[in-house]
């Protein structure tokens, strides 16, 4: 069935090499749309190096990378979320001093529409305030306080959920979030899980790469096992056990193809 | 990741009436009166430096005497600190982006040997030599920026090193010599401009007062309601933050320094007034007083915090002391005691007030 | 002061090393240099001495090791000898001129006295203290700046010596007594800061602003009036003469000789001034330039 579908962002036979070191090994990568799917793997297996030449933070040696069947090449993580890739680091990207607004306008501001915006790029800040408190109310996050104050006045969870509003409201096509759990207690992982399936219902598909297991098999529609460099599986969580999923991540369990 | 820790600094919009009640669900609760301030304080970024500044006039008018307050003796501090204000204005540009240069008062002063050189010297037209002027001070900006952004030197080595180097060119420039001011008024009045003057408030103002103010006005307005003043503080504030959200820092970084050079030849045009010659051994403690001026101010010397408004008020209160000190007749030494105290007290109720705002 | 050295040292085919420290006051750079000097086999070394006590042991050190160490511009004790301007007699003269041409208003002067820096280096008092025994005022210690008493003093300011500091110590002084009179000033380049002060409030013509140096600036200064009258030294023949003296202590081993009655060879200070004073010797502003410096 999934064969008759487009992915919306694939990869074939992607290679990277630092020195002797092979960081991807070959590896495939199939995103669908709609989806939420999951990336796991052992340290070391390189999958934050799949997704940084997803993202664009990496060039590769060779392979092919397709955006909606198009293929594409990224100099630069800014080129890739032009393309409509964007990324939530683990880091968040989000400028402490500046309010929730400013933060989500980051880079692409909206400018006043007179001279004064033509010629000196004069914000448009009431404009920027409606979008921003629509775009979060669309994703349930309106109990975040005044969209005004600075984002480190926010807990963990409530700035993930600002990078995430932003990364979810500028039309993007593919959203990938790196470890956006890790850092969170029980109760604001909770929320940020809840927030990940407000977007996928919003119709845009996600990459989430997890060492979280539960949150994994809890909310993802698809899972890529990634394994010495390579895409050693996909395999869905109705369908397999939170432990062979872990075997196949250490290669204690070999799995036929996907 | 640890600057996340400090508290907010930044310039906020005043509370918008649009402001929509669902958003805000602060709950009342029984404040003391200490507490209550570091609430108050922080969404007025500048309350600090002002509250010392009136402090400090009223001190200063208790102590020096009634001719303290006369108009006279107020615009004469705004001239007084005209110049090391407007290199505070380029210094602070450049702290805010987490960045220090060492070289504004050196720059300055170069800038305004060319102009008085070019123009003076060797009598070549003012067309030629204030834009000439300027052109140095932009190209020393990016020279200060491509070593900031592509050699990767700390901002305070590379200007460290310009520093150096343009004291020496300097005094190259000049021989050492001033270039007087019957010499200027002959071959290039217009270099003197901000020196002339205007009745006001029963006193003398001087162009050059104007140009503090202006100065600062535009900066306020780059810094609070454009992109690029939103990019300045986003790069200073987290650099790294900053480039994955898709700012191009280093040409925000390149961009400031460059403005910040302008900045320092227009001061250098400025002080050409205000001291009536060209002189290449004025200014020499300038790079120190303009961060004096900023740290007082209320920047942030890690970047990204701070209104560009206290360094104009951080200027004003060192001119203040300084005035009131000279005029109570107090020994120049206790004026360096004085002002040491000073920065040590301004910066210590800052960080009082921030560390609970968050 | 290095252009007459270097004119003399390249006339005697003497090899000329020059050194300078960023800021008057500045001995650190300078004690520095001089070690640099011996550690380099240098014969001799021509110093305008910074901050007189912090230099002395290194100069003990420089002579110990065979140097010929001249002082120009300010004597220093442990010094072979010194090719020096009287900066004290600079100041006097000044102090001098001012009297007479004030005449029986001097003794109700009101004076503004423009100094260096906090530091009160030797230079600084030594002209300071002249130009007040010169006026007629008791100094007191002579080597303090403002312990004085006399109520004709305003008051003191410093300046470091350049147009910004001159400016904004005499709006100061202004403001303490707007009627001041009389102004010393370190150098040219104060007196050009302190006349822009003077000009703005409008008092530039009755205010008498006397200054020390001889610089070519200075001089035309005095011409256009900025400047009542300096004294001028001559900091090219201080350099000059040291240069000639290293030289014949490398050849024949001979010390340089000192000015009858003084403890250093004096190059002299002249009054230049277009107002001469009887009983006063002076030049005026046209011979001056025929022989300032810079």
């Amino acid at each position: 069935m999934t064969e008759t579908v487009q992915p919306v962002l694939s990869a074939r036979n992607l290679v990277k090499k630092y020195g002797r070191v092979v960081a991807i090994d070959h590896a495939d990568f199939d995103l669908l749309p709609g989806e939420i799917l999951g990336v796991i793997g052992d340290n070391g297996a390189g999958k934050s190096s799949l997704i940084k030449a997803l993202s664009g933070a990496i060039r590769i040696d060779s392979g092919d990378i397709a955006l909606e069947g198009r293929p594409v090449s990224f100099a630069s993580p800014i080129e890739a979320r032009q393309s409509g890739i964007e990324t939530v680091y683990q880091t968040l990207a989000l400028s402490p001093a500046l309010s929730i607004c400013e933060n989500m306008f980051l880079g692409r501001e909206i400018y006043s529409d007179n001279i004064f915006g033509r010629l000196f790029h004069q914000l448009d800040r009431n404009r920027m305030t409606v979008i921003a408190r629509e775009k979060l109310a669309e994703l349930g996050l309106l109990t975040i306080q005044n969209i005004q104050q600075p984002v480190e006045t926010l807990s963990g969870g409530q700035r993930q959920g600002v990078a995430v509003a932003r990364a979810a409201a500028f039309g993007s096509k593919v959203i990938i979030l790196d470890e956006p759990t890790a850092a969170l207690g029980v109760k604001e992982s909770r929320k940020v899980l809840d927030l990940i399936l407000e977007v996928r219902a919003r119709g845009v598909p996600i990459v989430l790469i997890s060492h979280k297991m539960p949150h994994v098999f809890e909310i993802c529609d698809r899972i890529h096992v990634h394994r010495l460099g390579k895409r050693a599986a996909v395999v869905k969580p109705g369908e397999i056990s939170m432990s062979d999923a872990v075997a196949i991540m250490t290669g204690a369990l070999q799995v036929p193809a996907a | 990741m640890e600057k996340t820790l400090a508290t907010p600094f930044a310039d906020h919009d005043p509370p918008s009436e649009e402001e929509d009640v669902q958003f805000a669900v602060f709950t009342e609760e029984r404040q003391g009166l200490l507490t209550r301030v570091q609430h108050f304080l922080p969404v007025f970024p500048t309350a600090v430096p002002l509250i010392v500044l009136i402090l400090s006039l009223a001190g200063f008018g208790l102590f020096a005497g009634k001719g303290f307050f006369s108009a006279y003796n107020m615009s004469l501090i705004v001239q007084q600190v005209s110049i090391i204000g407007v290199l505070a204005a380029a210094q602070s540009l450049i702290i805010l982006t987490a960045g220090i240069d060492l070289s504004v008062a050196a720059t300055m002063v170069l800038c305004s040997a060319v102009a008085g050189q070019l123009s003076v010297k060797l009598g070549l037209s003012l067309i030629i030599g204030l834009p000439l002027s300027f052109a140095a001070g932009a190209g020393i900006g990016w020279l200060n920026g491509f070593l900031i952004t592509r050699v990767k030197l700390p901002a305070f080595i590379a200007t460290l090193g310009t520093w150096n180097i343009f004291y020496a060119l300097n005094l190259y420039l000049s021989g050492a010599q001033s270039i007087r001011g019957s010499d200027i008024d002959t071959a290039a009045p217009i270099l003197k401009f901000f020196g002339r003057s205007v009745s006001l408030f029963g006193t003398q103002i001087t162009y050059g007062s104007f140009l503090l103010v202006i100065v600062f006005g535009i900066l306020w307005y780059a810094l609070n309601k454009t992109a690029w003043g939103r990019h300045v503080y986003a790069v200073g504030d987290d650099k790294e933050a900053a480039e994955l959200a898709g700012i191009p820092t280093d040409r925000v970084l390149m961009s400031v320094y460059v403005v910040a050079g302008l900045i320092c030849a227009l001061a250098g045009w400025s002080a050409i007034g205000r001291i009536g010659a060209v002189s290449p051994t004025s200014f020499y403690e300038g790079n120190l007083q303009s961060i004096t001026a900023a740290v007082i101010g209320g920047i942030s010397l890690f970047g990204g915090r701070g209104s560009i408004l206290g360094p104009l008020l951080g200027a004003l209160i060192v001119g203040v002391f300084q005035s009131g000190l000279r005029i109570g007749g107090v020994d120049v030494l206790w004026q360096f005691f004085a002002i040491g105290w000073l920065i040590i007290f301004a910066v210590a109720i800052d960080q009082w007030i921030r560390k609970f705002s968050a | 002061m290095k252009e007459g050295a270097a004119a003399k040292a390249e006339e005697l085919g003497i090899k000329l090393q020059t050194y300078a420290g960023k800021q008057d006051g500045d001995a650190d750079t300078q004690i520095a240099a001089i070690e640099s000097c011996i550690a380099s086999g240098a014969k001799g070394i021509l110093l305008t001495p910074n901050d007189s006590s912090a230099l002395v042991p290194i100069i003990e050190t420089a002579r110990q090791n065979g140097l010929l160490t001249i002082m120009l511009d300010t004597p220093l004790d442990p010094a072979d000898a010194a090719d020096a301007t009287d900066n004290f007699k600079a100041g006097e003269l000044i102090g001098q001129w001012a009297a007479a041409k004030m005449g029986d208003a001097a003794a109700d002067a009101r004076i503004a006295l423009l100094n260096l820096n906090a530091q009160e280096i030797t230079v600084d008092y030594m002209r300071n203290q002249g130009f007040l025994t010169g006026f007629g005022i008791d100094t007191k210690d002579p080597t303090d700046i403002g312990d004085e008493d006399d109520p004709r003093i305003v008051g003191n300011e410093v300046t470091n010596a350049n147009e910004e500091g001159g400016r904004s110590g005499m709006e100061s002084l202004l403001q303490i007594n707007p009627d001041i009179n009389l102004v010393y000033t370190i150098n040219e380049p104060t007196a050009a800061g302190a006349y822009e002060a003077l000009k703005a409030a409008g008092k530039e013509k009755d205010v008498i602003v006397v200054s020390i140096d001889g610089g070519c600036p200075g001089v035309a200064n005095v011409k256009d009036g900025v400047i009542a009258a300096t004294s001028m030294q001559f900091p090219l023949l201080m350099a000059a003469k040291g240069i000639e003296a290293i030289k014949a202590y490398a050849e024949t081993g001979a010390k340089p000789e000192t000015s009858p009655g003084l403890d250093f060879f004096d190059t002299g200070v002249e009054l230049v001034t277009d107002e001469p004073m009887e009983g006063l010797p002076s030049i005026d502003s046209a011979q001056g330039l025929e022989k300032c410096w810079g």
